[in-house]
C-alpha cells in the first residue's frame, strides 16, 4: 500500500501537468488558426542567396 | 492620404512611440503564399514592424508605428496585391471568448475524468474498507472544483431558463449532475460502496463536447461570412468651411454637412449632390446592375457607391433616418419570429424532461413505499436521473450539424448555425431574386460583332474604368486574350462615359443614344465610326438544374424580383416559373408573409439590400456571396462562386442531417428505454452507467459521421 502514496500523486501531477499545458497552449493562441498553421509547413522560410 | 509624409515622420519618431496593433481583414488570403508573403513583405514596408496572417478567419494583424493609419496599411498590402477593409471593434470577441470558456471548461472535465476513472477503475475491481474510502475522497477533491468549474455553462444556463420559468435540456442535466455530486458526496462522508464522480464528470464531457462542437461550427462561418463583410460606408470626408476634409465616422455625421464622395468610396449616409457629375451603383439598395447617372440636385442614399469622379453631397438624412437604415429596421422586425423558432434540442427536451423527472420521482415513491428506506430509493432516483440524462441526445444535434456543415462548406456554402439547418430541412416553398441570385449580376459584354482593332481600344478603354459596364467589357476582352491598345488622355464623365485618343483618332464608350431606358449597352466610337456592344446580365451557368434540384426536392421556385417586367418575363419563361416583377422591399415582405399566412415555409434565396426584409422574413434564406453585407447578415446561409446547386444542396444536405438526427434520438430513446428499467430496479452501479454513457455517446458521433459525404 506505501505503493500508492508514491503512484496516486505521480497520476495526479502528471494529469494535472497535461491539463496546464493545454491551458497554457490555449491561452497562447495556438489554436487560434488551425488552417493557417496546416499551410505554414509550406512556407519556404530561407531566402534565396 | 499622409502617406508620403509617413518616412520621415518614423525616422524621427521610431525609437520612443509604442507599436499599436492593427486588424485588417483580407479576404483574398487562400494559400501557404499568401500567408508568407504578407508577413514577409508587410515587415518591410517602412513602419511596419511585424504582420501575423490568421488564415482561419482570413485576418492580418499588424502591429506598426501609430502614425500610419488604416489607410496606409490598407495601401500596403494592396501595393502586395491584396484588398483589405479595416476590422469594426472585433465584433466577434464575445464568440471568441465564448468558445475558449467552452474549450477550457471541455479540458477540465477531461482531466477530471480520466483521473476520477483512474481510481474509480480501482474501486471497482475490488477496492475496500480504508482504501476505497481513499479513493472516493480523492475523487471528491478532483471533481467537485471540476463540477462548479465546467459545469457553470449548464447551470447558467438552467437558471436563466428557470427564472423565465421555462425549461431547456440544461434543466435535467444540471439537476442530474448537482444531484449526483451532492449524494456521492454524502456516500462519501459516510463510507458508502457506491460514489458516481466519474458518472457526473463524464456527462459533463461528452455534453461539454457537444456544446464545443456548436460554438465551433457557428465561429468557423462567422468568420468566413465576416470576411465577406465590410463593404458598407463606415465614414465620409466631411468638408470644412475652410475647405479642409477630416474624416468621420457614419454615427457622428449631421444633416447639413457638405461631404467629398472620392470614386469607388460607399456613400455613409442620405443627400443630396451639389457639385459634380456622376454615376451611382445603386446595387446595394435596388438591386439593378446598371449605374443610375447623378448630376448636382440628385437624391443620393448611403450605401451607394460613387462609380464615377469626385462629388461633393449636401447631406440630408444620416445615421437611423437613412433609407437604408428604414430597411434595417424592416429586417430587425421581420427577423423577430426567426428568433422565436424553437430548435429541435429544445423541442426533445420539452417533452423529455418532464418525463425524467417524474420517472425519478417516482421510482423515489416506489422504493419508499416498497419500504427500502430513504437512502436506498434516493440513490435509486439519482441513478434513474444520471442514466436517463441527455448525453447522447446533447451530442445528438451537434454532432450531426457540424459534420454536415463541413460537408456544406467544402462545397461552397456557410451555414451560419445549427438552427439554420433545422429550418431549411423544413422548407417547402423556394423564392428567389433575379438580379445577382438566378443570373451573374455582373454585365457581360458580347463582343462578337466587333473586330481586333476596335476590341484592342476598346480594352484600352475600359480597363481604365470602375464602371461596372467597364468591367465586364474589359473581363470580356481579356478573357478573349486580346492586347489592350495604349490609349492616352483618357478621361472619365460620370454618367456619360470614357473618352480618349489613340493614334491621333478620338475614341469613346459613350452611352448608346436614344437607348431604352435602363437597357445595358455601350457605344464604341473610333473616328466617327460607331459600333453598339450589348450586355447581358447572363443566368448562372446551372440555374436551370439547380431549379431541378430543387423541385425534386419538393421546393417549386418562383421569381420574385425588384426588377422591371419584361427582363424578369424572359428570365421567368426560359425557366418555366412563375414570377412577380417590380417588387420593392416592402412588397417584397408582404409576399413572404402571405405566403407564410398560407401554411408554407418559404426558403428566400436573394442578394440586394432590397430583399433583407424578406430574407430575414422567410423561413430560411440564402444569399449569395457577393450580396450586400445586410443581405448576409440576414441570411441563415452564404454560397460562394457561380454556381447556384449549392443552394440545392444545401435543402439536400439539411434534410439528411435531420434524419440523421432523429435516427440519433431513435437511438436514445432506445438507450433509455432499455437503461431505465435496469435502474428502476436498482441494478445500475457506477460501471455500468459510465459503461453505458460511453457507448451510446459513441454511436451517436459514429452515426453523425456518415454525413461527411452527404453533400457529394
Amino acid at each position: 500500500m506505501t505503493g500508492l502514496a508514491l503512484l496516486i500523486p505521480i497520476a495526479l501531477g502528471m494529469g494535472l501537468l497535461g491539463l496546464c499545458a493545454f491551458l497554457w497552449s490555449m491561452r497562447a493562441g495556438q489554436y487560434d488558426d488551425m488552417e493557417g498553421a496546416a499551410h505554414r509547413i509550406l512556407i519556404d522560410e530561407e531566402d534565396a542567396p | 492620404m499622409n502617406a508620403p509624409a509617413l518616412p520621415l515622420a518614423f525616422r524621427e519618431g521610431a525609437a520612443e512611440r509604442p507599436l499599436v496593433t492593427t486588424r485588417l481583414t483580407v479576404p483574398g488570403m487562400k494559400c501557404a503564399g499568401c500567408i508568407g508573403k504578407i508577413e514577409r513583405e508587410l515587415a518591410k514596408t517602412p513602419g511596419i514592424a511585424a504582420a501575423r496572417a490568421n488564415l482561419s478567419a482570413k485576418r492580418v494583424a499588424i502591429s506598426h508605428d501609430p502614425v500610419m493609419d488604416e489607410g496606409a496599411l490598407a495601401a500596403a498590402l494592396l501595393a502586395l496585391g491584396f484588398e483589405s477593409q479595416p476590422v469594426a471593434d472585433n465584433p466577434l470577441a464575445s464568440d471568441d471568448a465564448e468558445r475558449g470558456r467552452l474549450t477550457r471548461a471541455l479540458g477540465v472535465a477531461g482531466f477530471g475524468m480520466m483521473n476520477i476513472m483512474l481510481l474509480s477503475v480501482s474501486v471497482w475491481s475490488g477496492a475496500e474498507g480504508a482504501t476505497r474510502g481513499l479513493f472516493h475522497w480523492l475523487s471528491a477533491a478532483i471533481a467537485l472544483p471540476v463540477v462548479a468549474y465546467s459545469g457553470r455553462p449548464f447551470f447558467a444556463s438552467a437558471w436563466m431558463a428557470l427564472r423565465h420559468r421555462r425549461t431547456n435540456m440544461d434543466v435535467p442535466i444540471s439537476i442530474g449532475v448537482i444531484l449526483a455530486t451532492v449524494m456521492s458526496l454524502y456516500e462519501t462522508v459516510t463510507g458508502g460502496e457506491h460514489a458516481f464522480f466519474d458518472s457526473a464528470v463524464m456527462l459533463l464531457f461528452f455534453l461539454l463536447a457537444g456544446r464545443a462542437l456548436d460554438s465551433a461550427m457557428r465561429d468557423r462561418t462567422r468568420a468566413g461570412i465576416g470576411a465577406l463583410l465590410g463593404r458598407m460606408g463606415k465614414s465620409a470626408s466631411v468638408i470644412a468651411l475652410d475647405g479642409t476634409t477630416r474624416r468621420v465616422a457614419a454615427k457622428d455625421l449631421a444633416p447639413g454637412m457638405l461631404v467629398l464622395v472620392a470614386a469607388g468610396e460607399a456613400l455613409a449616409a442620405d443627400g443630396e449632390v451639389t457639385e459634380g457629375t456622376s454615376a451611382l451603383d445603386n446595387a446595394m439598395l435596388t438591386g439593378e446592375s446598371a449605374p443610375e447617372p447623378v448630376a448636382p440636385g440628385s437624391v443620393v442614399h448611403a450605401g451607394a457607391i460613387n462609380m464615377g469622379a469626385a462629388l461633393k453631397v449636401r447631406l440630408t438624412h444620416v445615421a437611423e433616418d437613412t433609407a437604408l437604415a428604414e430597411i434595417a429596421r424592416a429586417m430587425d422586425e421581420a427577423g423577430q419570429s426567426r428568433s422565436a423558432y424553437v430548435r429541435i434540442a429544445d423541442r426533445a427536451s420539452r417533452l423529455y424532461a418532464p418525463v425524467v423527472h417524474t420517472l425519478a420521482l417516482l421510482a423515489f415513491a416506489g422504493w419508499m413505499i416498497a419500504g427500502a428506506g430513504w437512502h436506498a430509493s434516493l440513490t435509486i432516483a439519482i441513478a434513474v436521473l444520471i442514466i436517463t440524462c441527455p448525453c447522447a441526445m446533447g451530442l445528438a444535434v451537434p454532432a450531426a450539424q457540424v459534420v454536415a456543415s463541413g460537408a456544406l462548406m467544402r462545397r461552397g456554402l456557410l451555414v451560419k448555425d445549427g438552427s439554420a439547418l433545422e429550418r431549411l430541412a423544413e422548407c417547402d416553398l423556394a423564392v428567389l431574386d433575379k438580379t445577382g441570385t438566378l443570373t451573374l449580376g455582373t454585365p457581360q459584354a458580347d463582343v462578337s460583332k466587333l473586330d481586333a482593332e476596335a476590341r484592342a481600344v476598346a480594352l484600352g478603354l475600359a480597363q481604365s474604368s470602375r464602371h461596372p459596364l467597364s468591367r465586364g467589357l474589359a473581363a470580356a476582352l481579356l478573357r478573349e486574350g486580346v492586347p489592350p491598345a495604349r490609349v492616352d488622355e483618357i478621361s472619365e464623365t460620370g454618367g456619360s462615359g470614357l473618352a480618349g485618343r489613340w493614334q491621333g483618332l478620338a475614341v469613346a464608350l459613350e452611352k448608346p443614344e436614344g437607348a431604352a431606358e435602363g437597357s445595358l449597352a455601350t457605344t464604341l466610337r473610333i473616328g466617327d465610326t460607331r459600333q453598339t456592344i450589348l450586355f447581358s446580365d447572363p443566368l448562372r451557368p446551372d440555374a436551370a438544374a439547380a431549379l431541378k434540384a430543387l423541385a425534386a426536392e419538393g421546393l417549386p421556385a418562383r421569381i420574385l424580383s425588384g426588377d422591371r417586367a419584361a427582363p424578369v418575363a424572359a428570365i421567368a419563361a426560359a425557366l418555366g416559373i412563375p414570377a412577380e416583377a417590380e417588387a420593392d422591399p416592402r412588397t417584397k415582405l408582404a409576399a413572404l408573409e402571405a405566403l407564410k399566412a398560407a401554411g408554407h415555409r418559404p426558403l428566400m434565396v436573394g442578394d440586394g439590400l432590397n430583399d433583407g426584409p424578406a430574407l430575414a422574413a422567410a423561413h430560411a434564406s440564402i444569399a449569395p456571396g457577393t450580396a450586400s453585407d445586410a443581405s448576409q447578415q440576414a441570411a441563415d446561409a452564404v454560397f460562394i462562386g457561380e454556381a447556384l446547386m449549392p443552394v440545392a444542396l444545401a435543402v439536400r444536405v439539411a434534410r439528411r442531417t435531420m434524419t440523421v438526427v432523429r435516427q440519433n434520438f431513435g437511438f436514445s430513446i432506445l438507450y433509455n428505454a432499455l437503461a431505465v428499467p435496469l435502474a428502476l430496479t436498482g441494478q445500475v452501479t457506477p460501471l455500468v452507467a459510465a459503461i453505458a454513457m460511453s457507448v451510446s455517446s459513441l454511436v451517436v458521433i459514429a452515426n453523425s459521421l456518415r454525413l461527411a459525404g452527404a453533400a457529394k
